[in-house]
């Protein structure tokens, strides 16, 4: 069954028809040929489809196209739109990534990090669950990331450029 | 050339970099082929050997939006001479679980998906046989062992030393069936013209996939040409042609468009290769000072029933300690399995997990600092071959290794460390990889306005590449990066072996700096060393082998410390910290370099703590076939990594004195991890992965 629905991708409206089976990333990719996200499992296991949904990082490959007819996505793309965007420095600053396919998504979920770390919320290592405001220690940015697989394991490298954003949007003491 | 120091070794920024983090950069999907693309999803068989007794499309070919249905009836004949599991769709037999048996091309891939679902097949299948052990009678020698090693070698009288050694170790270490597993799942998007195929795909080497290509379609060179300038890793599984090229190419010929036919990741567990699992006795004999007298390491690996691939498991013992006898075996069996293909280091990787832990025994047996015991072996020349090294820095690496690390004073006994609930261990091993040269050729054209560019068929997978021979290439010219135009990854760029076995710089590099070489003689001897305004064109290549390959060993050394914290109640393993250093040639680019050291020993922890295929002894298929049940190290599994290189002057390996270095990294790695998680806990778990399972056993057995 085909359906009418309006994405909104990186600032610009692309009306498109798509089957109900439609995931977001199989809309972005395959009907819109906008390929900064990519696929690497198609079943939320890798991350490497990650965007931003409305402001959050999401798995695009588990959102059906239809339920976001009215949202707003942000690819890594999209985060450069105003100019280099601070996580696209770090990460080429500390070479956070070898092939850079897992890279876009590794760059859209760094982004959620930082707004989640901001909103003071806590993660599975965080000590005091009370607190308002979060560190992004290493430990927690380690942490934070590890829902985006990079087999070329530049891990080490990641840590470093998130902390580097994380410490200049005083995230990271 | 007063230039040549100016960029080869400066830690140049990624050139495709701002590319990569915005997601712009094309790989084989995002590529542009000019007109609609349609989907081919495949039906596989649920058997692993057998032939199909019944087939039935027409209840998918009546699908709407389903342009046809492939299968061994209907598919067109693809010539003669295709090896393994490349004769797509040309029979009813089945040779292993997860076998393409019908395609489906579809004008989306839902359609393409769904369709899948609705063609009914029925087979005659045999008892799958997938355990692999060491006293099956089909046990056999294969005439020789990749990259043309020699299945046995025997030197000396090893039983009598091993009778006669002071202290011996004989012990079975196993290594799992491993995957590749790319992020970039393997895809092929296909285009004809007439008789002439375009095929945009991911692969470690465009040359490597046409030649398949020419036999599948009885095609001449100039029909094929296969474009891959991006390649989301790789890592073996990309090296070499796969039913999904073929079978995209087939595709498209038969529906006259263009098709993509993007591998799920499930596929990924059979379509295109895996590393062997393997079960090695390590047998060591020493003197109470710990001086090795015999090395015996006899590997048993499996293969399918059809194809012949026999990893090199055991050729690192050939080559990493001095004792005078010494006997490497390799013996495989033919099992319902999907072909196997390299991995990063194939041999190495599961080589030197078994040799270095039985390093490891030897020194606790002899009370001796693993460390002392390895520098005690070092062999003045190479052992087997009887040549010198062409440059060899092992113990360099280990003593300054140990420095870095903190290793000084380290107590020698396992399971006396606590820190709260976690038993603390240190761990050391070494690294080691061959360097070697292929043929490569190359075409450097000098444009009048003084813009350079340089054109060859080489793949960067993640290696660094496209900047390290851009530097390559303006340090030979005498000319800034900017003005250095490079083109790689396209079948119609002169040839090139692919990125594989640590030869791409090497290889590439030596061309690029050859061909650059005459370009200058050239532009001295005819126009006066200056461009000339309507530019030059030259060939050149490197014919092969370094020609001190048969005089020298040459092969890249490293070393490996970690620290592993296992919890004592539910033997998780962590690692917070680990030290490796590398003795690897010259080092082209610092920045590059290190990312790949790092990923290669971070890839060796998660072989040494999560990887590993299991078969279904009874159904016959892979359990965990997706990256959920497949673990590989996340983010949170690494710890903080130091890596670190010594500068190295080998003249003899190539023009430019490179090793290689996107192996070495995962060499020894998960001895290192091994040897510390025993130093940690008192256990030794002799078969990876070293999950948490698997500390329960050891205490039970303890």
């Amino acid at each position: 069954m085909d359906t009418q629905i309006t994405l909104r991708v990186d600032g610009a409206d692309h009306p498109l028809t798509v089957d109900t089976r439609t995931t977001l990333l199989d809309a972005l990719r395959e009907r819109l040929r906008i390929t900064s996200p990519k696929k690497g499992c198609d079943h939320g296991q890798c991350g490497a489809c990650t965007v931003l949904l409305d402001g959050r990082r999401v798995n695009s490959c588990l959102v059906l196209a239809v339920t976001v007819d009215d949202a707003e996505v942000i690819t890594s793309d999209g985060l450069a739109a105003g100019g280099e965007h601070p996580l696209h420095r770090a990460f080429l600053d500390n070479d956070a990534f070898q092939c850079g396919y897992c890279t876009p998504g590794q760059v859209c979920s760094a982004a959620g990090v930082l707004a989640e770390a901001r909103a003071g919320w806590p993660s599975t290592v965080t000590d005091d669950l009370t607190a308002d405001e979060v560190d992004l220690t290493d430990d927690e940015i380690r942490d934070r990331m590890s829902g985006n697989l990079c087999r070329c394991a530049a891990y080490a490298h990641i840590v470093l450029a998130v902390a580097a954003v994380a410490e200049a949007e005083g995230v990271r003491r | 050339m007063t230039t040549v120091d100016r960029l080869v070794g400066a830690g140049v920024e990624r050139i495709d970099g701002p590319a990569k983090v915005r997601g712009t950069a094309p790989y084989a999907y995002e590529q542009d082929p000019g007109e609609p693309i349609c989907s081919v999803a495949v039906v596989q068989s649920t058997v692993n050997r057998g032939r199909i007794t019944r087939l039935d499309p027409t209840a998918a070919e009546a699908m709407p939006g389903v342009l046809a249905v492939l299968t061994p009836a209907n598919a067109p004949r693809l010539g003669e001479g295709l090896a393994s599991d490349l004769p797509v769709l040309q029979s009813l037999d089945v040779h292993y679980q997860g076998q393409i048996v019908a395609a489906v091309v579809a004008e989306s891939s839902e359609i393409a998906k769904a369709a899948v679902g609705a063609v009914a097949v029925e087979y005659a299948a045999h008892e799958p046989d997938v355990v692999l052990s060491t006293d099956r009678p089909d046990l056999y020698a294969p005439p020789q062992l990749m990259a043309g090693y020699e299945t046995d070698s025997v030197i000396g009288d090893v039983e009598g030393a091993l009778a006669a050694a002071a202290v011996t170790v004989d012990a079975t270490y196993e290594t799992p069936t491993q995957h590749n597993n790319p992020i970039e799942m393997h895809t092929s998007m296909a285009r004809w013209d007439g008789d002439r195929l375009t095929l945009w795909d991911a692969n470690q080497g465009p040359h490597n996939i046409v030649n398949d290509l020419m036999t599948a379609f009885g095609l001449e060179r100039g029909q094929v040409r296969v474009i891959s300038p991006y390649v989301g890793g790789a890592f073996g599984s990309k090296a070499f042609t796969h039913p999904n090229q073929i079978l995209a190419a087939m595709a498209a010929k038969v529906v006259g468009r263009t098709v993509v036919f993007e591998l799920t990741r499930q596929q990924m567990f059979c379509l295109v290769g895996h590393r062997t699992p393997t079960i090695q006795r390590v047998r060591l004999g020493a003197d109470a000072e710990g001086r090795l007298t015999a090395i015996s390491h006899e590997v048993v690996e499996h293969t399918s029933r059809i194809s012949e691939f026999a990893e090199q498991t055991a050729t690192p013992t050939r080559v990493l300690y001095a004792a005078p006898h010494r006997r490497t075996t390799h013996r495989l069996a033919r099992l319902d399995v999907p072909p196997p293909t390299i991995m990063r280091a194939p041999g190495e990787t599961p080589g030197m997990f078994a040799l270095e832990s039985a390093m490891d025994e030897l020194a606790h047996s002899l009370g001796i600092d693993p460390v002392e015991l390895r520098v005690r072996n070092e062999p003045e020349r190479d052992p087997e071959r009887d040549v010198p090294w062409s440059s060899r820095n092992l113990v360099a690496c280990l003593r300054t290794g140990a420095e870095r690390f903190g290793w000084a004073g380290r107590d020698l006994r396992p399971g006396v460390r606590e820190d709260g609930r976690w038993l603390v261990g240190t761990g050391v091993a070494a690294a080691t990889y061959p360097a070697r040269r292929r043929k490569a050729e190359c075409r450097i054209t000098g444009h009048g306005d003084g813009r350079w560019t340089v054109e060859i068929d080489g793949s960067d997978i993640g290696t660094g590449a496209w900047t390290a021979l851009t530097q390559i290439s303006a340090d030979a010219l005498g000319v800034g990066l900017g003005a250095v135009e490079l083109r790689i990854g396209d079948s119609d760029l002169p040839f090139a072996g692919g990125a594989g076995g640590s030869t791409g710089l090497a290889s590439w590099g030596s061309a690029i700096v050859l061909t650059a070489r005459e370009v200058r003689r050239q532009l001295d001897e005819r126009y006066g060393g200056q461009l000339p305004a309507d530019g030059i064109v030259v060939k050149g290549e490197v014919p092969g082998p370094s020609p001190h390959a048969e005089q020298y060993s040459m092969h890249a050394f490293g070393a490996h410390f970690v620290e592993v914290r296992v919890d004592r109640d539910t033997g998780e393993v962590r690692l917070p910290r680990a030290s490796s250093v590398y003795a690897a040639g010259t080092i082209v680019n610092a920045r590059t370099a290190r990312s790949q050291f790092l990923g290669g020993f971070s890839m060796g922890v998660s072989m040494a703590l999560h990887e590993g295929t299991i078969a279904d002894e009874r159904l016959g298929h892979y359990v965990n076939h997706d990256l959920a049940e497949y673990h590989v190290a996340t983010n949170a599994d690494i710890g903080d990594i130091d890596i670190h290189w010594l500068d190295e002057d080998d003249p003899y390996v190539n023009e430019l004195g490179i090793k290689g270095i996107g192996e070495i990294g995962i060499t020894g790695a998960a001895a290192a991890v091994a040897n510390a998680y025993w130093h940690a806990t008192g256990l030794r778990v002799r078969d990876l992965p070293i999950t948490p399972d698997k500390y329960f056993r050891a205490l039970g057995q303890g």
